[in-house]
């Protein structure tokens, strides 16, 4: 084909194509505004919680209404200090359990499975593991735990929030780990130092950010837990007796607030629940502000979504 | 190595004044935050030729290139300066989306990108069906036609129906070759086209840049400076950023002006 | 990384010996997930064996649900189906909205999209229990009068998913705080996986003069594709186990009450049948072991969602890892 006849041929085309520019460009504006509009119909319900939050809750707050029993509906006051009490032996006791087993298993994975065939298993179904309704691990711990002793008790609930805990540990200590650099394990190596010495010594210390804040989260995160709790710590109304019997929890109260059909439980269900979003909020700034920038973030924050790095 | 100051830098000249220049660059400068990338580039570029760019890694040819088509848009703290005209219109006018110079001015990029999900055909054609056509015969047309002039069409006419990484790196750049020609642009920039390719892959692209040459204004990033002196009708040299000498190709290579151009065509740096 | 660390054949044995507990140690910490998923189902199996002995078949694709002492009678279909009904609701209005905002971030500056892909996130973390009481009390209200009961009164006598009274305590208003609730996980997943997408395919689309708009749809859609679909499965995996804020929202219906006929009927899903039912339970008679076996049941669905998920956001990764680049 001649020069000529191809350079005809390009303006044919050429005129073939519509001149649709505009029309695509305002598609696209169009498009633009309507993920702006999907942003602001997730940010506005956020926002008018918080709002409400605030609102409601903020002149609920007082010393008595954090550290009193609640007392009858109709004596005026309705407190919740054994609730906040409940849920910080709660998260006490499911950091106990669940923190080491957390620890170990994300030291295994990262450090002595590899790419394994059990790494890989493991690694599998703790991100299955993540994702595992939490009503299902109560009736789990009421089988193993309640059924068992015997009777509801504390033990029951920290054990319940303790499988919550551990997976989220396990992969965020995985993940700063590999995160460490080889060099420094070399460096320990050249000391003589054993391969546990260097493990626990070195690479932990370098990874420690990281961990920090997979732990802060996955408390963050069972601190709101209720569904695993309704079976086996059940509630109550007084302070804390002992591991083996019934106990209060902030979210459990504000369940149980949002039954009555008085106003004051509803008023002091807003105070609880402010009181719950504020520790845990703080939890979440604190993290972000302190150890998110750093470069173990994105990969942290995939870890907690869904128990994977998308590499 | 020495620094260039203002007085040493080759202008320019004028390469054949009879000829129609499609695309001139003045004064382009680009900036990446604090990065003095690209220092003040003046260059023409004339119809139905080939212009090649070279000069060590580094030396921002392919910065230079990546803003004939306005691709710096997407870098977040790029700036560019300067004007480009292409056809006497501003590149760079506020007022104009870049989408209506990226109709007339192509790319191919150093690795070869094909749409992984799409077969050979649409992947030829995904520019095409932006600009509204659609009928079922034109567009074999444009496939056959466009994939002939990249040279693939005897390879492949047989599996346009086929996904595009099912064909081998070069045979991939060549298809990205073809589906930058069927938006039918008028200019056709090409960075590094080859250099992730085997020799007879590199042959047959360098054989396209030929063919293509009698209808586009080609202007060709590359740092293998045979491909440059095989394939272009034009040079110019960059070094940190600025353009130390442009002229024809055979006059750049045999007799450089400037002692740096000589010193890197002559392989004592790069 | 090498593998094998270096062999010390010449330090004490007492030293090997702590070194091979602590490897040990880590591997059964490690090996503990297994064990816990393997002990809870069978444990769940077994627990709930007399709910199957007793109602068999029936006891999946029944709708009577009755606890009194002699007349007992379970079947779990109308939860089956509630929670499969506001799940997919609720992915159905938060899928499309959290591929919004993960494009949303893409296209924006950085110094602008971290903070608001962070606001997303902070979605996660008000408990569940909180978007319950916000719903009650607060969301319900507004949703009734503004938009249920002219949406019945216009619609309710022609379109059937309309009928029925607007209360605010219905199947509508659960699957819509989920659907807000499931947001944060698919966007921020969709947002990885997209940004996962190489750089060299976006400007194959802005090469041929796309907007940014068309270069979502011609290269990141459909080379995310995959890794797309498992963020939606997560997000699904995440509504069908959402206790608490849909306990208090969806009105808590049971038995053949609680089949879904219309978006404003009360209904009832897996997880809040047992978060209503698990403690009233006599642990005589087959109740405990009838929510038990839901607990199964919905331990099934939810494992064999999220191994759906990783798969194919696993395949994501792949594709990733081929030839393009």
């Amino acid at each position: 084909m001649s020069h000529e006849s191809r350079q005809q041929k390009r303006a044919e085309i050429r005129a073939m194509f519509k001149s649709n520019v505009r029309r695509r460009l305002w598609v696209d504006k169009i498009m633009r505004g309507a993920v702006v509009a999907c942003a602001l119909t997730a940010i506005i319900p956020l926002v008018w919680i918080l709002g409400t939050a605030v609102y409601s809750g903020l002149p609920v707050l007082s010393w008595a209404f954090l550290t009193e029993e609640p007392g009858a509906v109709g004596a005026g006051l309705i407190s919740i200090g054994p609730a906040i009490q409940g849920t910080l032996i709660l998260i006490g006791l499911s950091s106990v359990l669940g923190l080491p087993v957390g620890i170990l298993g994300g030291i295994y994975l990262a450090e002595f499975g590899g790419g394994g065939w059990l790494a890989r298993q493991i690694r599998f179904f703790m991100d299955v593991f993540i994702q595992v309704p939490s009503i299902v691990l109560g009736i789990f711990a009421f089988l193993a735990v309640v059924l068992v002793l015997g009777h509801f008790s504390v033990w029951a609930g920290g054990f319940a929030l303790s499988l919550i805990m551990f997976p989220i540990v396990a992969r965020a200590t995985e993940e700063s780990i590999r995160m460490v650099p080889w060099t420094y394990r070399e460096a320990g190596a050249a000391l003589g130092l054993s391969k546990m010495a260097i493990t626990l010594r070195i690479v932990l210390s370098q990874a420690k950010k990281g961990i920090i804040t997979g732990v802060l989260l996955s408390v963050s995160r069972v601190g709101g837990e209720t569904a695993p709790l309704i079976m086996t710590v059940v509630g109550s109304s007084v302070f804390f007796e002992d591991m083996d019997t019934p106990m209060d929890a902030l979210p459990l109260r504000i369940w149980r607030f949002s039954l009555q059909p008085y106003d004051e439980a509803r008023i002091a269900g807003w105070g609880a629940a402010f009181t719950l979003l504020l520790v845990i909020f703080a939890i979440h700034l604190g993290v972000r502000y302190f150890f998110m920038q750093e470069h173990g973030g994105k990969g942290l924050r995939v870890v907690l979504h869904l128990g994977r790095k998308v590499r | 190595m020495r620094a260039i100051t203002k007085q040493e830098r080759h202008t320019p000249p004028e390469l054949e004044p009879q000829r129609r220049y499609k695309m001139v660059t003045e004064n382009v400068s680009i900036y990446y935050g604090d990065v003095h990338a690209v220092k003040d580039i003046t260059m023409k570029f004339p119809e139905q030729s080939v212009t090649a760019l070279i000069g060590p890694s580094g030396c921002g040819k392919t910065t230079y290139l990546r803003c004939l088509n306005r691709m710096h848009d997407m870098v977040q703290n790029a700036r560019v300066d300067g004007r480009v005209l292409l056809d006497d219109t501003d590149l760079y006018d506020k007022s104009i989306d870049p989408i209506y110079h990226r109709r007339k001015v192509g790319m191919v990029f150093q690795k070869p990108n094909p749409f992984p999900t799409m077969s050979i055909y649409d992947n030829v054609v995904a520019g095409v069906k932006l600009n509204g056509v659609r009928n079922r015969a034109i567009l074999d047309e444009i496939v056959e036609d466009c994939l002939n002039l990249a040279y693939l069409w005897d390879e492949v006419h047989d599996i346009l129906r086929k996904p595009a990484l099912e064909l081998s790196g070069g045979q991939q750049q060549r298809l990205c070759i073809a589906r930058a020609l069927a938006i039918q642009p008028e200019v056709l920039l090409m960075d590094e086209p080859a250099s992730a390719l085997d020799p007879i892959a590199t042959q047959k692209i360098e054989e396209t840049i030929q063919e293509l040459k009698k209808d586009y204004c080609i202007i060709i990033v590359t740092h293998n400076m045979q491909q440059a002196v095989r394939c272009s009708d034009y040079t110019g040299f960059m070094y940190m950023g600025s353009l130390i000498e442009h002229g024809e190709t055979k006059q750049v290579f045999e007799r450089p002006a400037d002692k740096l151009t000589a010193k890197y065509v002559q392989g004592q740096f790069g | 990384m090498p593998k094998r660390w270096i062999q010390r054949d010449e330090k004490p044995r007492r030293w090997l010996l702590s070194e091979r507990i602590f490897k040990y140690a880590t591997a059964a910490a490690g090996a503990y997930v297994l064990a816990v998923i393997l002990v809870m189902a069978i444990q769940l199996g077994f627990e709930s064996a007399p709910i199957w002995e007793e109602e068999g078949a029936e006891f999946v694709f029944g709708t009577d649900w009755n606890s009194v002492p002699g007349r007992e009678s379970y079947g779990a279909l109308p939860y089956v189906l509630g929670t499969l009904i506001t799940s997919a609701l609720a992915l159905a209005l938060g899928f499309p909205l959290s591929i919004g905002i993960a494009m949303l971030v893409m296209i924006m500056p950085k110094r602008l999209g971290r903070p608001l892909g962070y606001l997303v996130d902070l979605i996660e973390a008000v408990p569940s229990v909180v978007f319950g009481l916000w719903g009650l009390f607060v969301f319900r209200l507004y949703f009734r009068d503004y938009v249920e009961k002219p949406l019945h009164d216009t619609l309710g006598d022609s379109i059937y998913l309309f009928g029925g009274t607007p209360f605010g305590l219905d199947v509508l208003t659960a699957s819509i705080i989920l659907a807000i609730m499931i947001i944060p996980t698919i966007s921020s997943i969709s947002r990885e996986v997209m940004s996962a997408v190489p750089h060299q395919q976006k400007e194959a689309a802005y090469m041929l003069g796309s907007t940014t708009f068309e270069m979502f749809r011609m290269a990141i859609f459909p080379y995310s594709k995959a890794g797309l679909l498992g963020a939606a499965m997560l997000g699904l995996g995440r509504a069908v186990g959402e206790t608490m804020a849909v306990t208090m929202l969806i009105g808590n219906a049971t038995g053949a009450n609680a089949m879904v006929s219309s978006l404003f009927d009360a209904g009832q899903t897996m997880p809040s049948i047992i978060a209503n039912e698990f403690l009233e339970a006599s642990p005589i008679g087959l109740h405990t072991p009838a929510l038990i076996g839901i607990g199964l049941i919905l331990l099934g669905v939810g494992l064999a969602i999220n191994v759906t998920a990783h798969f194919l956001v696993g395949r994501m990764v792949k594709v990733n890892e081929g030839p393009v680049h």
